[in-house]
Parts: structure tokens; sequence; C-alpha cells
């Protein structure tokens, strides 16, 4: 059996497992990082021991997160010519120095400036840590600008031709590097992950008020990630909205498979829920509300869009992923304006800090960022199938000659291999959580903590005593 | 469209690059590679600890060399990329995989505690041995030729096991074991310091014995090769290496038995790239062994060219704070955890 198994099938699964791990760590990172950098920056203006002492809580979770990322990250450096060998010779030329430029300029730039970040304290000024911390922020942020410069140009490809074999060969590099696609797809990223970063930072402040633990660490906590969920979260829809009208320009397919749109039609539905089937051709149990699916995408009540039979079978992508991806990830940036909303209400009335039903609320969305990353992602990378360079270059056309078992094999040690590690990096982030700020510095502690914080907790809850 | 093909030899340039990017790589991990590989022999915990925070400042950035030795060969010579790694499938997954392991132990072993730390130490150490080993056997695969197929690799899926490449797979352990317990000289003091002596003593005669072996395996595998090195006048040319290399080896053993504790570290690093550079002899100028050429796999000149000019602005400015990266920590690691 293990002889027939499709080689295309399982690289790509092996790439969708690898990079989806993989984006999580990223994801949080590149927000952590900037946040961190502007923590440091209140403790340097304010001498507030407080912010000093946040700082040194999440820049260890930081260094767990990190070190995941890179250590994935590794792979997928590699497994450009494991699994899609074909790919990497056909397209090397364009997207090759896009990469190249990202090791260069960002990830010796961040490894380098991360030993200083973690073990610096007493070994450089204030003024270096902190610049460190800066140049580090800044080495995640350089990291994304290459890394989907390359992404976009396989959504969108231009400024190449191809010649012999099949071979692309670059003829504008500012047209490769800033494709159509490109500054949408950035900009929706660098947001996207500065919010899941907030709502992960909220979320654990969220956890420490409704505990009454580290009350000042976690106003800071809360304070600043809902300054963030106010201001920023409103910001992804727009950019989202015109994302996707840079989608439904370049890659109308993707679109269409999105809105769950079969038949090419004007006044178009949208649908809010339902089953796509592609045998059938249509969406199942359909949930609509009239003409909404043209006036957000035409921004005209009869504006035409495009559906899925306009392009023949082999042409589109699995339309059920795409169109159920999508709503997720839209469900979940509802959920974070209504966030904003509801934190700007309560700041109005001084209740920011004190409503408990908001701290379970925000502590039930301390994930949502990494959902809904995730979820975008499936609708790119998936939408534009069958395609890896869209329009040019098809996946199954992509792949190595390597067999089947080998990759299947392969894949089996990356599901274990990742499970054990990452839920291990998991679990110490969360002993970290635990733990809280404020805790002495050195990690043996010597007069620290006695007790676990728990039963700590217990006793000062119950008022100490009373049930023992 | 700029290009400096009219006036440079672009492939060359890139070749020299990425050779430089490799080395770099094979030296800096290689020392937090071989410490992995000495940890479960150390005398004691402090020890450990002491080994481990004498190399986790900087094994992040190490390993980024290893990013650019991919990333730069996929930039550069897609084709020889496109070829090499399915050819090498298996021993590039493991060493992945024993990367990950080590890697995260890094991170993991400061905050467990008990049972669960001990777990992380020996992910630490089979993680180190497991990428050595891989390493060390892609090594070997890669020398003993690779078949290729149109633009494809041609051959099967177990290429690249055989007796030479297990060979060059423990010579490589023993070579990073070599780097690691010198760069424990140079990094620590009394009970950790002696006991690296020892280790380094130890694995001298090995890497001596395998370079010997190595080196008079691989003429009789290829015919070029043999042609290169046993010819007049190439060998009297040739001569000062394996002589240079030898001397080495006998200072670095004398060093061992003294009390010399940066010496060791640069005359193992030495005796590396001396062996380094004359495989690159022996193999020059295949960048696919024994099939594709460094000319033939070149990327467009377009895509080289563009890249130069990064490469000429970062690489100086990143071996800068790497630099400035390794003075801030230097000095004797102490056991306990600095942040």
């Amino acid at each position: 059996m293990i002889e027939n198994l499709d080689p295309v099938i399982l690289a790509r699964i092996q790439f969708a497992f690898t990079i989806s791990f993989h984006i999580i760590f990223p994801a949080f990172t590149i927000g952590l990082a900037s946040w961190l950098a502007v923590v440091e920056w209140r403790y340097l203006k304010t001498g507030d021991e407080i912010y000093r002492e946040v700082y040194r809580m999440w820049v260890k979770i930081f260094a767990v997160t990190f070190g995941m990322g890179v250590v994935s990250g590794v792979v997928m450096s590699y497994q450009f010519g494991t699994n899609w060998s074909v790919f990497s010779d056909k397209v090397g030329n364009v997207i090759g120095p896009l990469l190249g430029y990202e090791v260069l300029t960002a990830f010796f730039l961040e490894a380098s400036f991360l030993g200083i970040m973690l073990f610096g304290w007493n070994r450089v000024s204030r003024k270096m840590h902190f610049a460190s911390t800066v140049i580090v922020a800044f080495g995640t942020l350089l990291s994304s600008f290459w890394i989907l410069a390359a992404n976009s140009w396989m959504q969108t490809p231009q400024g190449h031709r191809v010649g012999e074999f099949g071979i692309f060969y670059p003829t504008d590099w500012l047209q490769v590097i800033f494709t159509p696609s490109f500054p949408y797809r950035l900009a929706h990223m660098v947001v996207a992950a500065y919010l899941t970063t907030a709502f992960v930072v909220g979320g654990i402040g969220a956890y420490y008020l409704w505990r009454k633990r580290h009350v000042k660490h976690a106003r800071v906590m809360f304070g600043m990630a809902m300054i963030m969920a106010i201001f920023v979260a409103p910001l992804q829809p727009v950019i989202g909205d015109l994302h996707g009208l840079n989608t439904l320009t370049h890659q109308p397919a993707k679109v269409a498979a999105m809105e769950g749109l079969w038949e090419t039609q004007r006044g178009a539905p949208l649908k809010l829920f339902g089953w796509p089937d592609q045998q059938q051709e249509r969406t199942k149990y359909a949930l609509e509300i009239p003409k909404l699916s043209s006036l957000i995408l035409t921004h005209e009540l009869d504006g035409e869009v495009k559906g899925l039979k306009e392009w023949p079978r082999d042409e589109r992508p699995p339309v059920a992923w795409v169109f159920w991806s999508f709503r997720i990830m839209v469900g979940i940036g509802i959920l974070m304006v209504a966030t904003g909303f509801i934190a700007a209400v309560l700041f109005l009335r001084k209740k920011l800090f004190d409503t408990r039903w908001f701290q379970l609320w925000c502590m039930a969305l301390t994930p949502s960022g990494f959902i809904a990353v995730l979820a975008g992602w499936f609708v790119t990378e998936i939408g534009r199938q069958p395609y890896i360079v869209y329009g040019a270059l098809r996946t199954a056309d992509a792949v190595s000659p390597v067999v089947g078992p080998n990759i299947a094999l392969s894949l089996l040690a990356f599901i274990v291999t990742y499970t054990f590690v990452f839920g291990a990096g998991s679990y110490y982030i969360l002993r970290l959580i635990g733990k809280g700020p404020g805790t002495p510095n050195n990690t043996y502690g010597d007069h620290g903590i006695k007790t676990p914080p728990l039963a700590t907790n217990l006793g000062s809850e119950t008022g100490g005593g009373k049930n023992v | 469209m700029f290009s400096f093909e009219s006036f440079l030899d672009l492939p060359l340039i890139w070749f020299g690059l990425i050779a430089t990017a490799i080395f770099l790589y094979v030296i800096l991990d290689g020392f937090d590679l071989g410490v992995g590989i000495l940890f479960p022999f150390a005398p004691s915990d402090k020890c450990r600890d002491r080994m481990m925070n004498s190399i986790a400042p900087f094994w992040d950035g190490n390993e980024t060399w290893l990013v650019l030795g991919g990333g730069g060969l996929f930039a550069a010579f897609p084709l020889a990329y496109a070829i090499i790694m399915p050819a090498l499938y298996i021993p590039v997954t493991l060493m992945l995989l024993g990367l990950v392991f080590r890697g995260v132990a890094f991170e993991f072993r400061f905050k467990a505690s008990g049972n669960s730390r001990i777990l992380w130490d020996y992910a630490f150490h089979f993680g180190s041995l497991g990428a050595t080993f891989m390493q060390g056997m892609i090594l070997g695969g890669f020398v003993q030729g690779i078949a290729v197929d149109g633009r494809n690799f041609g051959g099967n899926p177990l290429d690249w096991l055989s007796a030479f490449s297990v060979m060059t797979g423990l010579a490589l352990v023993c070579g990073y074991a070599l780097l690691g317990s010198t760069w424990l000289i140079m990094k620590t003091q009394d009970t950790t310091q002696g006991w690296a002596r020892k280790c380094a003593a130890y694995v001298l005669i090995f890497v001596a014995l395998f370079m010997a072996l190595v080196s008079l395996t691989m003429p009789f595998m290829n015919e070029g090769v043999k042609k290169l090195w046993f010819n007049l006048p190439n060998s009297l040319i040739l001569l000062p290496m394996p002589l240079i290399s030898a001397a080495s080896i006998v200072l670095l053993w004398r060093d061992l038995k003294t009390h010399e504790e940066y010496r060791p570290f640069f005359l193992s690093l030495g005796i590396f790239l001396l062996n380094y550079i004359g495989l690159g002899i022996s193999l020059w100028p295949w960048l696919v062994p024994y099939e594709v050429n460094l000319w033939q796999a070149a990327a467009a000149p377009e895509s080289q060219s563009l890249l130069l000019i990064g490469t000429a602005v970062m690489l100086p400015l990143v071996l800068t704070y790497t630099g400035y990266c390794y003075y801030i920590f230097r000095g004797k690691t102490s056991h306990e955890s600095t942040y």
C-alpha cells in the first residue's frame, strides 16, 4: 500500500504541516518583539520596576517561542529542495535572492542580538540592551518583508520571463519584489501578528486580574493589549477588504471559492454559512444575505461577481477548505473588533480593569490570533491551487522525483517530533505564565516561593486556612 | 536589468562565498554540536550547566550559517540544490530533526526541573550526535558522487548509504567533539577544563586516524582525485597540506599536556580548515560530484548579481556584529543561569 502513495499529496501535506507549525511562532514573536521594545522603553523612561519585571517574564516566553521558530524555520529552508526540487530548479533565479536577502538582512540580526537580549543584562549598558531589543524587533519585521515578497510573487507573479526547460528568469527586480498583492499581504500579516500578540498578552493579563495576582503587572499587560484592540483591530477589516479587492482583480477564482459562488451573477448574495460541494458544483444549505457579496466586492449592489463555473474543473481550488477557513478568519476578526469596542466603552466608564465577565471574554480569546492567522493562510494558499506559481506553474509539476514512502515516513517523523517538542514548549510557556512576573531573578530561587502558586491562591481566596 | 557578468566570474565568486558560509557553519556550529556530543560524559551537573552556558548565547547565530548555506545554494545554484536535496533526502531530514531536538533543549533545559531536565539533557546529546553523524554522512554521500538524470536526481533513495559515508559520519562526530572540547578548554576552568583536556586528547587520536583513512580512501574511489594528488608535479605542490596537518596535530597534542588555554581551539580550527581545503581541491570544480560543475549549476547572472550586492554590504556587517557578540560574552563562563 505504502508504495502507491501519491508523492504530490504527501509533499503538500508535509509542507502544510511544517509551515502551519512554523507560522505560529513568527506570528507571535513579530508582535512580541515590538511590544517588548515598548515595555523596555517605558522602563528606561519611567524607571518603574514593574515594566522591568513584565519584560523579564515575557522575554523568557519570547526565548522559548523564538527557539521553536528557529528550529522549525531551518526545516523550511531545506524543504524547498527535498520535496519541491523541480520548483527550486525552475524559480530559484527569481525567489532565491529574496530568501537570500531574508537570511542576510534579518536572520543574522535576530539571532545575534537575541543573545544580548537574553543574556546581556549585566554585560552591556541599559541603552545597548534596549538597542538590542529594538534590533531584534526590526529584524522580525525585515524577515516578514522578504518572505512575504517571495510568497506574493508566487501569488501574483510578474517581472520575469520563462526560458528553456521552463526556467524562470528575472527581468525586473522591483517588479518581482513589489508585486500587486505584496503591500496588502504584508500589511495584513504584520497587523495580524501584532493582534495575535496583543490578544495573548491581554488574555494572560486578564487571567492575572481575574485571579487577583500580580495586579500591577497585569494592568500593564491588559491595558497595553486593549490599546491595540481598540485602535489596531478595527484597521484589520479595512486592510483585509483592500486585500480582498486586490485578490478579486488578480485571483478571482480564489474569491469565488471564498464566497462559495458557482454561477457568475449580478447582485450576488453573501453566503453566511453553507456547505460547498465540489462534485455537484453548488453550495448546499446556504444561508444568504441578498446582494451583500456584490456590495462588498464591487462596492455596487448590482456588481458582477464571477462564479467558479467560469473555470474548468481542474483549475478550481478545493472550495470547502477556502470557504470555511475564510469564515473562521472573519469571525475571529469580528470578535477582535468587538473586544476593542467593549474595552473602549468600559474604559470610558472607568471599569476596564475590574469587569469580571470581560476578563473571562479576553481569556477565551487568548489563542484567537493564532487560529485567525492559520485560517487566513489556508485561504490564500489553498485558494491559489492548483498552482504553486499562480497561472504559471502547477503544484503537481513542481514536486521532487522522490518516492511516496520517503515522504510518508519523513512526514510521520515530523508529526511525532513536532507534537512532542512543541507540546513540551507549550507546557513550559504555561509554566512561565503560572509563575508570573516579579518572581526572583534567579530561576533557582533561593528564598523564593516555597509553596506552589496554586496552593497560595487557594489559601488567599478562601480567606486562608478555612478549608484545612 | 543590471548584471556584473561582463567583468566578474559570478559563479566562481558565489562558489567561494557559499564554501565560506558552509565552512563557518562547520566550525561555529561544530563546537556547539561537539559540546552536545560530550555532554552526558561530563563529571557533574554543574559542569553541564557551565557547558551549556558557554554556548547558549551563540548557538542561534551559529545555526543561521546553515540557513545561509542552504538558502545561498538555492539562490546561487538552484540546479545543484534541486539535485542534491532529493539525493540526500533521508540524512538531511534526520539532520533537521536532530537539530530540532538540540535547539529546543537549550531553552527547555533552563526551564525544566528534576526528571524532565534529564530528558532534555539527553535530547540535547542525541540531537547533537544525530545531527553531526548525519552531516558526516551527507558529506560522504556527496563526495562519493550523485547520479543525475536530466535536471533531476537520478539515483535511488539509499544511494548515499555506504561504508564510506558511515566512516565520514563517525569522522565528523570525532571532529566536532575535538572542536567542542577545545572550546571548553578555552571557556571554562578547574574541573570542567581538566576533563575537557582529557576528552580532547582522546578524540584527537581518532581524528588523526580518520583523517588518514578518509585521505587514503578517496583516491581509490575516484580516478580524478587519484590523478590530482598522486601525479608530479601536483604531489609536490600539494605536499605542504598533509605536512602542515600532521604538524598541527602534533602541536595540538603537546598543547593538551600543558596549560595552553586558547591555542588548542585555534589549532583545531586550523585542522578543520586544512581538511576543508583539501576536500575542496579534490572536488573542484564539481558542485554535484561528478556530474554538474559550478558554471553549469549557476543561477541567472542577474540573480547572482542582485544577491552579490546584498552580500557585499551585509556579510561584513554580519561578521562585525557576530564578532561583537562573541566579544560581549568573552571570558570564562559560570554555571549560573543569567536570565
